[in-house]
């Protein structure tokens, strides 16, 4: 199928999230569009996929002017989505999920599940996308699942195949999988438009680059260009990739886990007897695919959840089971994983917001009155060092772009005397521009002797920071390692295999 | 989406923003709403619209009617509730009849005084996003605890009414603690607890009047002691002035300070504010929720109390079986005033001053009119649906929306 978008123009009120965008996907190509979070990727893909209608231009396939007014047009006429979020059943079978919405029947409207699985086998065979038709969907691991959503959109005789964001869950050696597909649907001639911002990815697979930032689309890139060029586009200014760091000169023991075992809200151990320690001037990052009990290790530390069994401390203090209150006062600043949700309050100020965990410190009050002078000199203090993005310090933080929503968070707990910094997630959603700004700065606490522990999903923020790297895995961890580690290595850990030490 | 016009009105720019307006415009949708049911429900206005195609004089006539029947309705419910301009003028002019010209406004501000209290109380609980549907009971606790300590003790004044009004804190502290400590220790549901715990006091101010030392000597009725001379709260300008308004609007100016004072300038809260806007946050900024959930039914109840006995104190003087029951039930009529006014200080004083406008208007007009006072409470109902809805509201008006403020409400859903 070839796709050509001519002067698409999306706009939300006064907002205009696409701009004259141009496209052409040729059948049997893969092309990749790249650009950084925010800048109307998602919005173009839903004006194509039929969720959205655009405010101008047109769009065509093979030629001809085409308008959806919603998704299951588009899907009729070959266009299959694959989104970030899978949108299957988890509890029904790998064929159920596939036929879901256009069900093969027998007799008084009875599914008929011989006919599901066989076209399900037909369809895997000749993509050669193999799995088991009668697998419970929540039951595979998450890139089988992703496999599954290819499988459903090929079903529906998918032409051109919309890949949103398809790797953020993935370990590495499912990425590579996914590529390997990406590349045989393309040779069986599928057109395939790939969503993205990660630059290793884009150069691994694309045959076409377009790059689009604040809605419009900058320019188009070869898969050759260096990253260094890429980010740039994407951006509209130079960034660096690389964090440099001092010589590690690690000091004593600020953090102490040993045999920690966490329940998740179901019930189930998260964290199944996990031991790791963190010292004073080092950043230990953990790695792993999400959901591996990372979020629950770090609300354990964070004393937002119990603690069924094992010790935390800190400088040799023991905070298992403490309120959030006794571990903030312990010296532990955490930069939770969703920080709108834990983070931020955001229909307050931003001065508010940076004195959140602090509100009775001296001088931000006295005697159970707040002292707004010194709250707002706080704010505009740390605004300017921290480069925080703002119109001003009373501007309700909800105004601010997630990069500086970030920026308001790790400036509020950097701002306190600390002994031990724990960051969830620290770059997730941000731009490059504000992934490096934040980097520097967690670089920054550790030469200046703090102890560091990041959690990220991100292989390469992992490979950056880390002086060392735990890798967990099903509530464990299955390995230290060394920041110097391949990727293929650490990759078999996060699938769980084997176990080593550094 | 439609095109946002480049052209509108100066008007429409200057006050889009402001819930002020919405609230302004929502009132006189409410009266609007008001002069349909007056039309509609008052006989003469009905029979002149009967007739409207007997004779060429017919639909001339029936406007006529309706419009002096509505506007008599409301000129006696603004003259009976804020002042009437010809009086006025004559106590100017002559120095007579003052008492006649201010007895309207000194009305509202009695109605007005407890109804602040209670709705501050209501508002900071809302605040910290906690729903106190029992400030009717902790007001009537409040009532009973006054009314034993301004009737069994007797004290020199200085020592009375300050005891008697500490004691309809007091009072309202104890029925706001039952659900606040039930809250936060079991998870009950503060709204299903609440709004129980009313019938509760009900009972017990039923017990306290029928079978205890607060009844009145040789009563067989539901009616208590006078409350003694000093533990009154006396008439601000002099029992010869003929003006009801008495010291309990001082008691409510000070609670609006301090309720200003509390919001937006102490550190509890500062945490309340933060627990009502993001309780995930909360917790993990370290501000304990069980201590939160207690202390604001611990001050939302205190609130709740000093109101009741303001009331008390200041307007009945006698506890009965009748207080606080029904349509003088301030505290449920709290929970509206509370919203209207967005839940800040200077909102719910603005609220309850056309809260009670409306009720003390709408008693005068039903005197001189006959349209029943009903008609009042349909008009307060409308005004808070329509503030409940500025979506409606700016429609109507063509009032610029903002995406951001267009779906905000004072409250969240009790589910949550």
């Amino acid at each position: 199928m070839r796709l050509e978008l001519r002067g698409i123009t999306k706009r939300f009120g006064t907002f205009t999230a696409n701009h004259q965008i141009d496209l052409v996907v040729e059948p049997g190509q893969i092309h990749c569009l790249l650009g950084e979070n925010g800048a109307g990727k998602s919005t173009l893909m839903n004006v194509i996929f039929g969720l959205l209608q655009s405010d101008e231009g047109e769009m065509l396939i093979d030629g001809v002017v085409t308008r959806f007014a919603n998704s299951g047009e588009a899907v009729r006429r070959g266009i299959g989505m694959v989104h970030q979020h899978f949108m299957l059943v988890p509890v029904f079978s790998v064929a159920e999920n596939v036929v879901l919405g256009f069900e093969p029947t027998k007799s008084f409207n009875r599914l008929d599940h011989q006919r599901a699985r066989e076209e399900i086998r037909s369809v895997s065979q000749t993509f050669n996308l193999e799995v088991d038709p009668d697998a419970i969907v929540e039951e595979l691991p998450v890139g089988l699942q992703q496999r599954v959503e290819i499988l459903k959109a090929l079903s529906h005789d998918a032409e051109l195949l919309i890949l949103d964001e398809p790797t953020a869950v993935l370990t590495p050696q499912e990425i590579d999988a996914l590529m390997a597909i990406m590349r045989s649907l393309a040779a069986s001639g599928k057109s395939i438009l790939f969503i993205t911002h990660k630059l290793k990815e884009v150069k691994a697979i694309a045959d076409v680059i377009t790059v689009i930032r604040q809605g419009e689309v900058v320019g188009t890139a070869q898969a050759s260009d260096s990253e260094a060029e890429l980010a740039s586009m994407m951006v509209g200014r130079s960034v660096s990739l690389t964090v440099d760091k001092a010589a590690l000169t690690p000091g004593e023991e600020v953090l102490a886990i040993t045999d920690l075992v966490v329940r998740d809200d179901r019930g189930l151990p998260a964290v199944n007897g996990v031991s790791l320690s963190v010292r004073a001037g080092e950043i230990v990052a953990l790695a792993g695919v999400q959901g591996n009990g990372q979020t629950e290790l770090v609300e354990a530390i964070a004393g937002m959840r119990p603690v069924e069994s094992g010790t935390i401390s800190v400088r040799g203090v023991d905070i298992t089971n403490h309120t959030p209150r006794q571990v903030l006062d312990a010296g532990v600043g955490h930069v939770p994983e969703d920080r709108q949700l834990h983070g931020l309050v955001l229909s307050m100020s931003v001065a508010d917001n940076l004195v959140l965990n602090t509100p009775r410190r001296a001088p931000f009050a006295r005697r159970g009155s707040r002292n707004l002078a010194a709250v707002n000199e706080n704010a505009q203090s740390l605004v300017q060092r921290f480069d925080i993005r703002t119109t001003s310090t009373q501007a309700l933080v909800s105004s601010l772009s997630g990069g500086n929503q970030q920026k308001v968070i790790v400036a509020r707990e950097l701002s306190r005397p600390l002994s031990l910094f724990v960051a969830s997630q620290p770059t997730r959603g941000l731009d490059v521009g504000s992934i490096e700004y934040v980097h520097r700065q967690i670089v920054n606490q550790r030469d200046e002797g703090l102890g560091v522990l990041i959690v990220s999903s991100e292989l390469d923020e992992v490979l950056a920071l880390g002086d060392r790297i735990a890798v967990m895995h099903a509530g464990r961890i299955s390995g230290v390692v060394a920041p110097t580690t391949s990727r293929e290595t650490i990759g078999l850990l996060m699938a769980g295999a084997g176990a080593t030490d550094a | 989406m439609p095109e946002s016009t480049p052209r509108r009105s100066i008007w429409a720019r200057v006050t889009g923003q402001s819930p002020f307006v919405v609230t302004v415009f929502a009132l006189v949708l409410g009266l609007v709403f008001g002069a349909i049911v007056i039309i509609t429900t008052t006989a003469p206005v009905l029979d002149a619209w009967r007739g409207f195609f007997h004779s060429w004089g017919a639909p001339g006539h029936a406007l006529k009617v309706t419009a002096d029947n509505v506007g008599a309705a409301y000129r006696i419910m603004f003259t009976g509730s804020v002042f009437s301009p010809a009086t006025l003028w004559h106590a100017i002019t002559t120095g007579q009849g003052w008492s006649n010209a201010l007895t309207p406004i000194s009305e509202t501000l009695t109605y007005a005084t407890p109804l602040t209290i209670a709705s501050i109380g209501v508002g900071i609980a809302f605040q910290a996003g906690i729903f106190n549907i029992g400030a009717n009971g902790q007001a009537m606790m409040g009532g009973i605890a006054g009314a034993y300590v301004g009737t069994l003790i007797h004290l020199p004044m200085a020592l009375h009414l300050p005891v008697t009004m500490l004691a309809g804190i007091a009072g309202g502290v104890l029925a706001g603690s039952v659900p606040g400590l039930l809250k936060a220790y079991t998870g009950a549901h503060e709204v299903i607890v609440t709004l129980m715990f009313n019938y509760v006091v009900s009972a017990i101010l039923l017990y306290t009047l029928l079978s205890t030392a607060l009844q009145a000597p040789g009563q067989q009725n539901d009616i208590a002691r006078t409350l003694d001379p000093s533990a009154q709260l006396a008439p601000l300008f002099g029992v010869s002035s003929g003006l009801r308004v008495n010291y309990g609007l001082v008691i409510a100016v000070l609670v609006v300070l301090f309720a200003w004072w509390f919001l937006e300038r102490s550190s509890l809260g500062f945490d309340f504010r933060v627990t009502g806007a993001n309780p995930q946050a909360a917790r993990a900024s370290g501000i304990n929720a069980k201590a939160v959930i207690i202390l604001v039914f611990a001050i939302s109840g205190g609130l709740a109390g000093l109101a009741g006995v303001t009331e008390l104190a200041g307007f009945y003087k006698t506890l009965d079986g009748g207080f606080l029951v029904g349509n003088a039930g301030i505290g449920f009529t709290a929970i509206t005033v509370s919203l209207l006014g967005r839940n800040r200080p200077v909102g719910i004083v603005w609220a309850s001053l056309l809260f009670a406008a409306l009720g003390v208007g709408g008693r005068a007009m039903q005197a001189a009119t006959g349209i029943p006072l009903d008609l009042a409470t349909v008009i307060q109902s409308a005004v808070v649906l329509f503030v409940a809805t500025p979506v409606l509201v700016k429609e109507i008006f063509r009032l610029r929306t903002s995406p951001t403020t267009a779906l905000q409400l004072a409250t969240k859903g009790w589910g949550s």
